[in-house]
């Protein structure tokens, strides 16, 4: 028979907290570390010492927060939503390619044709700045560009795509050759992106110079508190009933269709979200390295932010971070100690991770602490 | 149009206009007239038919799936529907829902509402629920979660993105486990459930969802003769306050809910009676037996 309903005794599950006490506690670390350890000890702590931060690790460490971005961006769409995109490296040299414009205009008269025009366009015999600089030597155009470009791009390619009900394999073979277009697109000079060269040679970014260890050290901060405030948006996404829609859609999309949602309305929001991010990792990435180029747009490129999201763990958040860590930082070890070795690494590590360890590395920790118990 | 359904809508128009204050509003000796106001998105039952599928053909690569299909439901109602593999019931069920458009046809959810025009999310939103043959419940959800994405509420993403149950939803989910006896696995994983709990718990999910209509297509199957019973309670509770469609092999599982029992057959309607009568049907004995 019925249970009596009058009186429900079901205890029903507390909303989870944003981050668990852990969490909270972990966060600060991190976000110690990167704005004040990590300044300290490249800035204040003498050259000769052994706690000096080196300013190549400096860079090097800024360069992976800049990948753990987009690797937390693919895991919001892939991780989450199951929407596999091999096309997030165009969001990210967008966003490159954005702070590029504003960092060439920057060099001012400085370059070696002395002229105002960026010296790649003296050198092609340009006149005037194309339409598409026209607002390169504003920062604050700049900023909203760094996020409006990826962000619009992804909204009209997503809308067509997802409203075709376009899926799995399919969409992520476009969205491959869509990143593959864009750069032979950028390739060429008459895009007024400065051809396969790109733009490299920045002096300085708001008027102060770039190569000074303290607008290094202001960047990669920057960089860090981008990633952890990005990594709060991506926890409040998904432990909203957003991120359970989502979570849904990747594995009945028919049936979270017959409970009345709209797939196409949520796939776009987290695509575009997604894109966003990534645009901003670029922008924080091309003052810190120097250079942007389309070889950023290479489909390779698009398939190794998605071997950072499997290698970390998908749909975890805190593990396509690590995935990008551990993953870039055997990259940067291995091309200089073995170079020839390091796309078999590469390789050998996605099928390792894709047979093995299903749950990337925090899947394999977790399930070693259940193991424990 | 039987006489009795004449009979019922002059009966409710009688109703209607005995409703309307009637003031000195006439003119040249006649009455006016006051017509209702057909509020979009609201089902019209009004002519006591909630669902109403005329003429339906769908066709696959030349195989008529559907084949001229009309019927209709009544609000309250509860019909079961059989018939030998490949009837069309599942198809059926698809083109109510919007997953499949027929090539001709209506399919109207009360009288004013024309479901051909709306796609599935819409359709499900308006108040027709549907089960699926196959248990489909969101696997890496626990259950309690799978309950609140399918509870009515505003879908569209930025209510989704600030959503809070609040405590009358709260208290309806409670009241909803107790019901489909999942109380003691709230925050079990739907993909850890048994089969027949998991049939369960998308019938839980239809229910949240507070539809007018429910389409349940092979909601016994896999279950032990237990929760069977259960099920079947759970139906007739429903009856009157929903209208229901049962799909359903299992003769003792209709003999125990159904008033009326619809046959389809090769994509269209062969009988229609109570169990007993269509059992009778010689027709219905041919598919069933004579192939």
């Amino acid at each position: 028979m019925m249970a009596d309903v009058s009186t429900p005794l079901v205890q029903l599950p507390q909303r989870s907290p944003l981050l668990t006490r852990m969490g909270w506690s972990t966060f600060v670390v991190a976000a110690l570390l990167v704005c004040v350890l990590a300044p300290a000890l490249n800035l204040l702590v003498p050259a000769d010492s052994a706690l000096h931060l080196s300013d190549y690790a400096v860079a090097l460490l800024g360069k992976i927060m800049c990948y753990a971005i987009l690797a937390l961006a693919m895991d919001l769409i892939w991780g989450y939503t199951g929407i596999l995109s091999l096309g997030h490296g165009l969001f990210f040299a967008l966003g490159g390619y954005v702070m590029g414009m504003y960092l060439m205009r920057q060099i001012g008269r400085d370059g070696n044709y002395k002229s105002d025009l960026p010296d790649f366009m003296v050198f092609l015999d340009w006149k005037e700045l194309p339409w598409q600089w026209a607002l390169s030597d504003n920062f604050t155009a700049t900023v909203l560009l760094v996020v409006l470009v990826p962000g619009l791009v992804a909204f009209v390619f997503g809308y067509f795509a997802f409203r075709s009900r376009i899926k799995g394999v399919y969409f992520s073979i476009i969205t491959q050759a869509m990143t593959f277009a864009a750069m032979l697109l950028f390739f060429r000079n008459e895009t007024g992106f400065g051809g396969n060269n790109g733009f490299t040679d920045f002096k300085r970014i708001l008027g102060i110079a770039i190569a000074t260890p303290q607008m290094r050290m202001f960047l990669f901060v920057l960089t860090g508190c981008t990633l952890l405030a990005f990594f709060l948006l991506g926890r409040w996404l998904v432990r909203a009933k957003f991120g359970r829609v989502l979570q849904a859609i990747r594995d009945s999309e028919s049936r979270v269709m017959f409970c009345g949602y709209s797939p196409l309305g949520y796939k776009l929001a987290i695509w575009t979200i997604s894109a966003m991010m990534c645009g901003i990792a670029g922008a924080l990435y091309v003052p810190q390295v120097g250079i942007i180029n389309p070889s950023e747009m290479s489909p390779a490129n698009s398939i190794e932010i998605a071997i950072w999201a499997a290698v970390g763990g998908r749909a975890t958040l805190i593990g396509p971070i690590i995935g990008a860590f551990v993953v870039s930082g055997a990259k940067s070890w291995l091309t200089v100690a073995y170079p020839e070795f390091w796309l078999y690494f590469l390789g050998a590590l996605f099928i390792a991770v894709t047979l093995f360890l299903p749950g990337g590395i925090v899947g394999l920790s977790r399930s070693w602490k259940r193991g424990g118990k | 149009m039987t006489p009795d359904l004449l009979e019922e809508g002059a009966r409710r128009r009688a109703q209607l206009a005995s409703a309307v204050v009637s003031g000195k509003t006439e003119s040249g000796g006649r009455q006016a007239g006051f017509s209702r106001i057909a509020t979009p998105g609201e089902v019209d039952i009004t002519h006591g038919r909630i669902l109403y599928l005329e003429d339906v053909s769908v066709s696959f690569d030349g195989f008529k799936a559907i084949n001229k299909l009309s019927l209709d439901i009544a609000p309250g109602e509860l019909r079961c529907i059989i018939g030998p593999n490949g009837a069309g019931k599942t198809t059926m069920m698809d083109i109510i829902t919007g997953k499949t458009r027929p090539d001709e046809g209506t399919v109207f959810f009360g009288s004013t509402i024309d479901l051909l025009r709306y796609n599935e999310p819409q359709i499900a939103q308006m108040g027709i629920g549907r089960k699926f043959q196959k248990p489909t419940v969101f696997e890496q959800l626990t259950v309690f979660e799978n309950l609140e994405l399918a509870l009515k509420t505003d879908k569209r993403v930025r209510p989704s993105m600030l959503f809070r149950l609040d405590s009358a939803q709260g208290d309806q989910l409670a009241e909803l486990l107790h019901t489909i006896h999942l109380a003691d696995a709230v925050t079990r994983m739907a993909g850890n459930l048994s089969h027949g709990q998991k049939q369960w718990l998308e019938i839980g999910m239809l229910l949240v969802q507070e539809p007018l209509l429910l389409l349940l297509d092979e909601p016994v199957a896999g279950m032990t003769d237990e929760e069977t019973e259960r099920t079947a309670e759970l139906f007739l509770s429903l009856k009157g306050k929903h209208s229901l469609m049962v799909v359903e092999h299992d003769m003792s599982f209709i003999r125990t809910i159904s008033e009326i029992v619809t046959v389809l057959c090769d994509g269209s309607v062969l009988a229609q009676g109570t169990l007993d009568q269509v059992q009778a049907d010689g027709r219905v004995i041919e598919v069933y037996l004579g192939r």
